[in-house]
């Protein structure tokens, strides 16, 4: 039964953790390309951008969410989340909007979006350093132990306070992201547009507005996913060049253009990863025994050590356009 | 005063011009079609009105008022609306959601002109639930037709909307022009299937090189045998 | 559009324009020029033939990038990890022969588990073609895919153990001790392979695709060379690595590197002529129709997906080949010091900037922003610096201790910056290519 709590802790857990994080990421880069069919490569820095803003703010009132009985980063992310919202819109204004309006290739809107990631990269390292630092300035990183209540188990599942934000949030992003797409009128004019740019501007719906839109919720998104990894871990400048990799392999898996498949994708990447890194000879530890001679347990069956993490996402992904190049949801944009 | 007035257009993509001084005029209770050869300038004449091209010289007058060159949501404000001929619906979006954005701009129409959607057009009150992608051909158009019609517009621009369909939906999607006219809207549409199409028009304007080489009632258009023997296959 | 033109406009139209005299080119090179000349006065001459060497190893990169996309729109946004292939191979062809390796039992381990490694894949193959023999496609994907995981776990696994063996026994298991330009078209090739498979992948998909997944296989090339010691040593690095000219121990400094940029000029020649010659076959041309048409050219046939593979392959042909020159010349294969930054975007830069598809506005570019990119590094220290003692003399302002670092990170804003500029001001580059229409 240990070995079963192990399991627990190190795949259900943990793949839940990585799982939320890209779902909320690989939504935004879902939105964004079904909107204005380009995959943004910048996103990923939205998110560092996002947990910069709090680790900021947090610095500067580290008592502010003593008064309410939260984390102050918490009680900070939502200030952080408009702030990413206000970035993204202005990062569109300045340096995708003339290029659309000149109508280049998706392509080089891509590229356009790495220069942004440079650019951003550049900016949170000058001013937070390249070294990592704790989101929790004041507060202290609650761990919950919960004990197995059967006989002869030690090991208690764990789980830190910001997991259990990360799963509340994400549930409620996911749930309040359906109610606005399909319940409200700027949701469905999103739908549509995705659906149709030149019908839903004949249709008399503004299409500035609805780009807008996408960036706030892909910003908000962002900045909510930046600041959880950030809690969970540390806040580092480089966080995000590592999550696009995964991010995309989920936006693509869930089918492009197609939120909830995202949140499915970012779920599939999630726990592929922390499957294929577990070392399974632990689960098969308690029939060592049994097993006969010539099959001795080698201490190590991960199917990847950690280092190799990111083969995962990588194989996932070519997989995914092999196969099924519309992802498991039929996604809209693939050509 | 007529509800559309269109005296001289010219207009085109690029530098080209596809339009050498067009002139069209429709009232509220006519129905106008527009015939001719392939790219006489049938289709990019209604863009042209539509705000969806650049009209170089001339102007178009909507219930008086000139609305050349002024952008698409602009001119749905002004009570015009436009079914293009392909891509005229948001496939995954339900017909109801479908309906519901062409009543975009006016919020308040939505209750009431769904009802009147439905009236019109039954078929799409039972499968309002189901995404308009999945409808047939003839369903589409009339999904299509309703969205454009949920705005209330005073002047309704059809582009083919019975291409590619069978006789019996375009006989039916004849009916509903009619019977939209008769409710009040004007309709201006280009059409392939110019005998049936002028069977019901108050007003024909058939277009050559970007010009207009005939123009009158339906019917006489029909009756005149230079007409017969150049456009409508002799 | 099928009317007759009149002779004089077709000829200008279809047939290479009259030769202008090519001003812009010429300017913009002697503004180069200058400036390499009073980097020279400056700093010496031992330093600005290794930054003419290092911006050569840069432009054959470049081109590699420029051919694919300039010529094919195609954009890879992993350079970085073809470089480092070719960089691998540089050092393990030409660095001296392990003994401690080759005298032990320790090859034959490897062997026999490379041996193992090939008996799975069979094995694996072979289960997936099971339904051939009347075995039903659900039970043959099973046992297909049962075997794969079972075998790849017994394989993985002695691999490890053989690994671990090398690590601790003989450290790595060495080199070739072969000449250094083997290893140059081993590694050309190895990318060109690995080049072969992304494409393949992708290149029937949304241009973005291809990015992503360049993307994510520069990180996985570099993570295994990182984290194989056994066959690179890691982190630990391995130098010196052997020149194919004779090394500043026994000419100097500057004679030495001299010789090196001259072979260096020597493969940009060649590349240079190879490509000419390419682009005014028919070849080029199809090529050309594709850059310019793609509509048209898709209608020419299913072909073009098929051009636009070997223009990729091509492409991180070349960015092995420079990878490769470079990692020799540098004398140093460190697998950590391979960048995004340093090895892609540093290469995306010179291309957009010195005119995509055009190649002498490539090397152009190439050589320009090699420049800026080196010099940006101490004004960016000496601007923090006057920032810092205007800062503490007027406010009193107490600066942080790691100023010298964070200047650094100055530059990757400005590369980003520069992206977007030229993006923005400048989509054609310095020397922008000249699409003629061609008959």
């Amino acid at each position: 039964m240990n070995e079963l709590v192990f399991f627990i802790n190190n795949v259900m857990i943990a793949g839940s953790v990585s799982g939320s994080i890209y779902a909320m990421g690989a939504v935004g880069v879902t939105l964004i390309f079904s909107i204005m069919r380009f995959a943004h490569f910048a996103h990923g820095d939205m998110m560092t951008f996002g947990a910069f803003m709090v680790l900021l703010l947090t610095t500067l009132f580290p008592q502010a969410g003593a008064a309410i009985g939260v984390p102050t980063p918490i009680l900070m992310l939502p200030l952080a989340m408009v702030l990413t919202a206000g970035l993204a819109v202005g990062i569109d204004h300045t340096f995708y909007k003339p290029l659309r309006a000149h109508g280049v290739k998706p392509i080089v809107m891509v590229i356009a979006s790495l220069g942004v990631t440079l650019m951003l990269q550049g900016l949170i390292r000058l001013f937070a350093g390249t070294g990592g630092s704790s989101l929790y300035v004041d507060d202290r990183k609650e761990i919950f132990r919960l004990p197995i209540p059967i006989e002869g188990v030690r090991m208690p599942v764990v789980i830190t306070e910001p997991q259990l934000y990360l799963f509340a949030l994400t549930i409620i992003c996911v749930v309040a992201l359906h109610f606005f797409l399909s319940r409200s009128r700027l949701g469905k004019a999103m739908r549509a547009m995705s659906d149709n740019p030149d019908l839903a501007q004949a249709s008399g719906i503004n299409t500035n507005t609805i780009v807008a839109v996408t960036w706030m919720l892909a910003g908000g998104l962002a900045a909510i996913a930046g600041t959880l990894l950030s809690l969970d871990v540390t806040f580092k400048p480089d966080l995000s060049f590592f999550l696009l990799l995964p991010i995309f392999a989920a936006a693509i898996v869930g089918g492009v253009g197609h939120p909830f498949g995202a949140v499915a994708g970012g779920f599939v990447v999630g726990f592929a990863e922390s499957l294929a890194v577990f070392n399974w000879s632990v689960l098969l530890r308690p029939f060592r025994d049994s097993l006969p001679e010539w099959l001795a347990l080698p201490s190590n069956l991960a199917f990847v050590g950690t280092e190799y993490k990111i083969v995962v996402p990588f194989f996932i992904l070519v997989a995914i356009l092999v196969w099924r190049p519309t992802g498991i949801f039929k996604g809209k944009v693939i050509t | 005063m007529p509800l559309l007035d269109a005296r001289n257009v010219h207009g085109g993509y690029g530098g080209m011009n596809i339009l050498n001084g067009v002139d069209m005029a429709i009232e509220a209770n006519e129905v106008g079609v527009i015939v001719g050869p392939n790219g006489a300038g049938k289709s990019t004449m209604l863009k042209a009105i539509f705000g969806l091209l650049n009209v170089s010289q001339g102007e178009i007058l909507l219930n008086g008022e000139p609305i050349q060159n002024q952008p698409p949501n602009q001119l749905v404000k002004r009570g015009m609306g436009f079914v293009p001929q392909e891509h005229n619906i948001f496939p995954s979006l339900t017909v109801k959601e479908n309906l519901q954005m062409g009543a975009y701009l006016k919020p308040d129409n939505v209750k009431r002109m769904l009802a009147r959607i439905y009236e019109f057009f039954p078929p799409l009150y039972d499968k309002r639930h189901q995404p308009a992608g999945e409808l047939s051909g003839g369903q589409r158009q009339m999904v299509a037709m309703g969205r454009a019609l949920m705005a209330e517009p005073d002047l309704l621009l059809l582009d083919e909307p019975t291409a590619g369909l069978s006789p019996r939906y375009m006989n039916e999607i004849f009916a509903r022009v009619k019977e939209i006219n008769a409710a009040g809207v004007g309709v201006l549409m280009v059409e392939q299937n110019a005998k049936q199409a002028l069977g019901i028009a108050d007003r024909g304007f058939v277009l050559a090189a970007g010009q207009n080489r005939f123009t009158d009632t339906g019917a006489a258009l029909l009756a005149d045998p230079d007409v017969a023997k150049s456009f409508l296959g002799g | 559009m099928t009317q007759p033109r009149p002779p004089s406009q077709q000829r200008a139209d279809s047939v290479a324009a009259p030769r202008r005299f090519p001003l812009r080119e010429l300017t913009l090179f002697l503004a180069l020029m200058v400036v390499v000349l009073a980097v020279y006065t400056a700093m010496g001459s031992a330093y600005g033939t290794r930054m003419l060497v290092e911006s050569a190893c840069y432009a054959i990169l470049a081109l590699g990038l420029t051919i694919q996309w300039g010529y094919a729109g195609q954009f890879n946004a992993g350079v970085m990890g073809f470089v480092a292939l070719g960089g691998f191979c540089a050092m393990f062809f030409s660095i001296p022969v392990n003994e401690a390796f080759w005298n032990s039992e320790l090859p034959g381990e490897l062997g026999l588990a490379l041996l193992y490694m090939l008996a799975a894949i069979v094995l694996v193959v072979a289960a997936s073609r099971l339904d051939r023999i009347g075995i039903p496609k659900p039970l043959r994907t099973l046992i297909a895919v049962v075997l794969g995981v079972v075998l790849y776990m017994v394989v993985i696994n002695n691999f490890r153990e053989v690994a671990g063996q090398i690590e601790s026994q003989a450290g790595f298991i060495g080199g070739m001790a072969l000449p250094v330009w083997f290893g140059w078209i081993v590694g050309g090739a190895l990318a060109g392979g690995v080049g072969y498979f992304i494409g393949h992948v992708c290149l029937g998909l949304r241009s973005d695709y291809l990015a992503i997944a360049t993307i994510g296989i520069a990180e996985i090339i570099k993570a295994f060379l990182k984290n194989a010691d056994w066959l690179t040593r890691g982190t630990a690095t391995v130098s010196p690595l052997p020149w194919p000219v004779p090394g500043p121990g026994e000419v100097g400094f500057t004679l030495a590197r001299a010789l090196y940029l001259s072979v260096t000029a020597v493969i940009i020649a060649v590349i240079f002529f190879l490509l000419h010659r390419a682009y005014n076959a028919p070849w080029g041309r199809m090529i050309r129709a594709i850059r310019d048409n793609e509509v048209s050219a898709a209608a020419m046939g299913k072909d073009i997906n098929k051009r636009r593979l070997e223009i990729f392959v091509l492409g991180c042909i070349l960015m092995g080949i420079g990878g490769a020159v470079l990692a020799s010349f540098n004398s140093l294969f460190d697998p950590q010091g391979y960048l995004p930054l340093n090895h892609t975007f540093l290469v995306l830069v010179m291309v957009i900037l010195g005119g995509p598809g055009n190649n002498l506005g490539t090397i152009f570019g190439a050589v320009a922003v090699y420049i800026i990119w080196l010099m940006s590094e101490p004004l960016a220290l000496f601007l923090m610096q006057l920032a810092v003692d205007i800062g503490s003399a007027t406010f009193g302002w107490d600066a942080p201790t790691n100023l010298d670092s964070r200047a650094l990170q100055a530059r990757v804003f400005v590369i980003g910056l520069l992206i977007s500029l030229v993006l923005r001001f400048a989509p054609k580059g310095m020397l922008p290519e000249k699409v003629r229409h061609h008959g």
